[in-house]
């Protein structure tokens, strides 16, 4: 036993675990509001990250100038992103949209390819101290600047479900658009504004996991880990998305550890969120807060 | 009893001209028009399938009338979105009950107001700039305001999902009200409440049309309230205005009788009594 290490691998799991829970519950507010499966979630990553880069090496603007004008873009990159591609699409087959999601996905992924090249290239440095020590452990400061910032963005979730006007108006929308519109609630522009936060908080986790580990399509991966993130807390639960997320952050790395220190089988760090998914939808498949779906007949 | 005298002169609410609704070959609705007068409680009653919320759902917005049109306080609103109808003060209750099930009682109804909170996003997320806060304390007293009416001050944090029926009912009224219609739609309101329940609840509703002014368009089915409360009655049957008129012409009328008691040889049901949904 090497307690030191495992101790290691917690916190990195609780931290990554967080930035999980910060995309899956920008994933979450899209099902939510509008009912899409959003399989390009992880090219909002991708794009957020590559622009801030980009502002950051080419137009060598200081890294928070960078980050604010990522996130506007972003903003309005998801928006657009609605009203453009979705907005056309209510109201088709599920599987329509599913298809259009994933063909954007692929989409952006190439397009970024094109425009920034193959190879991950690392964002210029930010912290002077690369790292510091919290209790004895070695944490990246980055790695801190995420915790917070994953942490803001949660707070922020839940002031903005609880306490602001629109935030009510999207809770109202998913639960019915027929009586939320005669409650006089716009729900194109629900719709629109649910896409619009949903990538811009993306992006915002996009940029931290950038400037750890440089920025390259790998980012997108996020995107995939998202499910068993989702599907373990409910598909419509945001808190539920944020315990997922943690959930999985420290099952990858509890089952990187295990892996190394008996099993040896190899690459249990990718695999085992996704055995995790398996098990739960055989046992749980509305997740630990999703809705049942309760049919009387 | 409410009266009715100094009203005949005021210029309608609502008006419908020829409203015709069609799904395919169906005829829901077939030239039917009528006049809502400011201030007025106007019930429309019919046999099942008479076309009663397809009626309703045509002045909401939910449907758009094949031929006809509508005009709402002076403008027609025939094409109007649902929402601007909201905000031009077109308020609604279901038949089947639409409440945000896990949301609070106090939530559900601050929805109701969505369209009169003026602050934006960005204004929000610093609270207490630029007046959100005294806007949301005068919400919120208004809001207060409306749960006292309707007596709900002891469920007001619970989640509405969680309520009795009669509760849940009169939830989603509170919701309708907190719009600040002008005029409000009241699908069923009484539908599956016991008698208690349907007294409160005709009191609230004349408590709504007296004190604070709003005009009232109900369906109904127990006969009993809707004789009670009504200022005028109009009737449909298969989607066809029959009658109109005072609660008692109208119950007098052959042809309401015919409809809803069927041919003389078929088996005569009391008009008092409430025809199940």
């Amino acid at each position: 036993m090497d307690s030191a290490l495992l101790l290691q691998l917690t916190l990195n799991g609780l931290i990554v675990g967080a930035l999980y829970g910060v995309v899956a519950m920008s994933f979450v507010l899209i099902y939510k509001a509008s009912q899409v499966v959003n399989f390009a979630q992880g090219e909002f990553l991708l794009v957020g990250a590559w622009v801030c880069w980009w502002l950051l090496t080419d137009w060598q603007l200081p890294f928070w100038l960078g980050f604010l004008v990522t996130l506007a873009f972003m903003t309005a990159f998801g928006m657009i992103l609605q009203v453009v591609v979705l907005r056309p699409l209510i109201g088709e087959p599920v599987i329509s949209v599913i298809m259009a999601t994933i063909g954007l996905g692929i989409f952006f992924q190439a397009l970024m390819k094109w425009i920034f090249g193959v190879f991950a290239k690392p964002f210029p440095p930010i912290f002077h101290a690369e790292q510091v020590s919290v209790l004895g452990l070695q944490v990246q400061s980055v790695y801190l600047l995420s915790l917070g910032i994953s942490l803001l963005i949660m707070l922020g979730f839940a002031w903005f479900f609880t306490l602001s006007k629109h935030g009510l108006a999207m809770r109202a929308t998913a639960f019915d658009q027929q009586v939320a519109q005669s409650l006089g609630i716009s729900v194109p522009r629900v719709f629109a504004m649910s896409w619009a936060i949903s990538a811009m908080v993306s992006a915002l986790a996009g940029v931290v996991v950038g400037v750890v580990n440089g920025v390259s399509s790998a980012l997108s991966f996020y995107g995939i880990k998202v499910f068993p993130a989702v599907i373990l807390g409910g598909l419509d639960s945001v808190v539920g998305a944020v315990l997922g997320g943690l959930i999985v952050g420290l099952l990858e790395n509890w089952a990187q550890y295990l892996d190394a220190n008996w099993l040896n089988w190899g690459n249990m760090y990718g695999v085992a969120p996704f055995y995790a998914l398996i098990l739960i939808l055989l046992i749980k498949p509305y997740g630990l807060f999703g809705t049942k779906n309760i049919e009387r007949v | 009893m409410p009266t009715i005298h100094a009203m005949a002169e005021t210029a309608p609410i609502l008006e419908a001209r020829n409203v015709s609704l069609r799904f395919g070959g169906v005829r829901a609705l077939t030239e039917v028009s009528f006049a809502i007068r400011q201030g007025e409680v106007f019930s429309i009653i019919g046999p099942n399938g008479a076309g009663k919320t397809s009626m309703v759902n045509c002045i909401s917005g939910r449907y758009r009338p094949t031929e006809g049109g509508i005009w709402f306080d002076g403008s027609e609103i025939t094409r109007v979105p649902v929402r601007r109808r909201a905000a031009l003060g077109i308020g609604r209750t279901f038949q089947n009950l639409a409440l945000f099930g896990h949301m609070s009682v106090l939530d559900n109804i601050m929805v109701g107001r969505h369209h009169l909170l003026r602050r934006g996003f960005l204004p929000g997320m610093v609270w207490w700039l630029g007046g959100a806060q005294r806007e949301e304390i005068a919400h919120r007293r208004e809001v207060e305001e409306i749960i006292d009416f309707l007596e709900i001050q002891h469920v007001r944090k619970a989640p509405a999902g969680t309520l009795s029926y009669g509760l849940r009912k009169r939830v989603e009224l509170a919701r309708a009200v907190a719009l600040r219609p002008k005029l409000i739609l009241l699908d069923e309101p009484m539908a599956g409440m016991n008698l208690e329940e349907k007294e409160d609840m005709a009191r609230f509703i004349l408590d709504l049309n007296e004190e604070w002014g709003m005009t009232v368009l109900m369906i109904e089915h127990d006969m009993g309230v809707v004789m009670d409360i009504s200022h005028r009655v109009m009737v449909l049957d298969f989607g066809r205005k029959i009658a109109e008129g005072a609660p008692d012409a109208v119950l007098a009328d052959p042809h309401v009788k015919r409809a809803y008691l069927g041919e003389a040889d078929e088996v005569v049901r009391d008009v008092d009594e409430p025809v199940t949904a």
